[in-house]
């Protein structure tokens, strides 16, 4: 299976990957030799074997429904390059 | 043309748990923004998910009220997606393997019917933060308290034909969850939320038609509205030889119209797979039958023991069990004054209008159900009449005394002295030779004219029974 460029800038934009127009013909190669693998893998008949969750043959641990984590919004909030009231600022993500 | 509309729900529920479903941060609504978020909730690196055993029993609690199969090993996926107030990128919840699978609940119409509306699944997903766009001088203000915070996702069968129907699945989802304690609910504060996807066909038409969904929707009454709106629109497009495109619309309340989310082209990819820092979740029929031991007694299972212990009406019952608070109320008071009827008929009568009235909630009336109890014992051992237990309601909203002092305060009493409505009745015959006479003639509809007059000589204290009584005697 072909991969072609509006594809791989449809997956980049996806990703929020930014790509230069130069690079796009060669990933999208690369892409396609993977893809090529993949379909290899593809032709097994997978009929009867259930879909693997989890390469650990464990189960999920529990938690007990406890707040333990105390309130360090001061201390976090350092790391944020803006805050105001609280909020973490951010660049407008709405018109 | 005569059209049909299939109309399915996905209902997102906060779970009520005391901690985040990964976190051990707290999770309580109306906390200060990010005072509930941590170095998980920040997606901070290195930090790993650990699931809240809470938030799976409450999902599986959930799954056992509607007769929904239990899914013993669920399996959590990320969905990816980039927003701000997601700082993980990808949203933690369960796509192939829902802790609860296909169930069925039964919706009670205003006409008193009942229709069953299957449920195809649930799932155990993660809250985002909340994004705030006004006010910060050009940027967009994030609030992650929310982030993380358990939710379970309810999704219907698409098996609702109209508005009305939609609603009565809702307002089930929502006492259902009530009364199992899973949850607040409340729509206002986006406990409850719901998505709702609409198409239309026309009818005896088995295929499907394209379908929108319809997001931003908080109140019970805006769902009926947005939904009545949006077919609508899809009929008049139709007929006007349109199409429908198949796209997420934001429901505009005010307006009454919804207007295109995200168009199709823009469509998102979330490129879901298996969460690789959670494992598998296995439960067995053990852990089952112990959450099942916990189920408390359902709306429709209360419901009909109202019907048969109470003896009251199909749809007293109904209204009574819609809300877990107002069966619980009405049953104290059912069994403290020792009269069910009555008990029904304040609660959904005069106790209810108040409500309404002042637009309260059951908890923040003033009078609450050991009140109520004594003023209805009260009317039971004839201290008062029931026309005159009104007036002490009223008086009971200003006054938080006890029944009986307020009684005896006002002189609200009961008199059912013999000699005392004697003299009323004399004073009634004294007044009224005409009536008088008629009655003797044989007019026995005059009586009920003349047991007026007494009540009112006496402000509606007179026990009506011993006046009706003694009048007769007197005019023999």
């Amino acid at each position: 299976m072909a991969f072609d460029k509006s594809e791989v800038e449809k997956v980049a934009q996806l990703a929020r990957l930014h790509m230069s127009e130069s690079d796009v013909d060669e990933v999208a190669a690369r892409i396609t030799d993977i893809l090529a693998l993949i379909d290899q893998m593809q032709s097994v008949d997978t009929e009867s074997v259930e879909p693997l969750a989890h390469p650990l043959d464990m189960t999920q641990r529990l938690r007990p429904d406890v707040a333990t984590e105390p309130n360090r919004r001061d201390e976090l909030q350092q790391l944020a390059p803006e805050t105001e009231d609280g909020l973490f600022l951010v660049p407008k993500v709405i018109e | 043309m005569e059209w049909e509309a299939v109309i399915g729900l996905e209902v997102h529920v906060s779970l009520s748990t005391q901690s985040k479903l990964f976190s051990g941060t707290a999770s309580i609504f109306g906390a200060d923004p990010n005072t509930e978020a941590n170095i998980f909730d920040l997606a901070m690196p290195g930090t790993l998910p650990v699931l809240n055993e809470e938030a799976l029993r409450m999902a599986v609690k959930f799954g056992l009220s509607i007769d929904a199969e239990i899914g013993k090993r669920s399996v959590f996926d990320r969905k990816n997606y980039f927003y701000p107030d997601l700082p993980k990128g990808y949203q933690v919840t369960q796509l192939d393997f829902p802790t609860v699978g296909k169930g069925s609940l039964t919706i009670n119409l205003e006409d008193g019917s009942e229709r069953v509306i299957g449920v195809t699944r649930a799932h155990i997903e993660e809250n985002a933060g909340k994004s705030l766009h006004e006010d910060f001088h050009g940027m967009s203000g994030i609030d992650l308290n929310r982030s993380g915070e358990p939710l379970l996702e309810i999704v219907s069968e698409p098996e609702i034909r109209n508005a009305t129907e939609a609603v009565a699945y809702l307002k089930k989802l929502h006492a259902i969850v009530r009364y199992l304690d899973i949850s607040d609910a409340i729509m206002a504060q986006g406990s409850m939320r719901c998505d709702v996807n609409v198409s239309i066909r026309p009818k005896g038409e088995t295929e499907l038609g394209t379908r929108t969904e319809l997001k931003n929707i908080n109140s019970f009454r805006f769902v009926e509205k947005a939904i009545n709106s949006e077919i609508q629109r899809q009929q008049d497009l139709l007929e006007d030889g349109g199409k429908v495109v198949q796209e997420t619309r934001r429901y505009d309340a005010e307006r009454d119209t919804s207007s295109p989310m995200r168009s199709k082209e823009f469509a998102n990819d979330y490129r879901y797979f298996p969460e690789p820092d959670l494992l598998p979740v296995e439960i067995d029929d053990t852990y089952i039958e112990a959450v099942r031991a916990t189920l408390p007694e359902l709306p429709d299972a209360r419901k009909a023991r109202f019907v048969s212990e109470y003896s009251l009406s199909d749809y007293d019952a109904g209204v009574l069990t819609a809300s877990r608070e107002m069966a619980e109320y009405f049953e104290a008071v059912a069994k403290a004054s020792g009269d069910a009827k009555l008990a029904a008929n304040w609660v959904t009568g005069d106790l209810q209008a108040l409500l309404n009235k002042n637009n309260w909630e059951l908890t923040q009336s003033p009078i609450q159900a050991d009140r109520l109890s004594v003023l209805i014992k009260r009317i039971i051992d004839n201290t008062i009449s029931g026309k005159i237990a009104k007036t002490v309601f009223d008086a009971m909203l200003e006054d938080s005394a006890s029944v009986d002092e307020i009684i005896t305060a006002k002189g609200l009493k009961q008199v059912t002295d013999n000699g005392a409505i004697e003299s009323l009745v004399d004073e009634v015959i004294a007044n009224n030779p005409e009536q008088v006479q008629q009655f003797r003639d044989g007019k026995e509809q005059v009586l009920g004219y003349l047991v007026g007059q007494a009540m009112k000589l006496s402000q509606g204290k007179a026990n009506p029974g011993q006046v009706n009584q003694m009048l007769r005697e007197k005019m023999k």
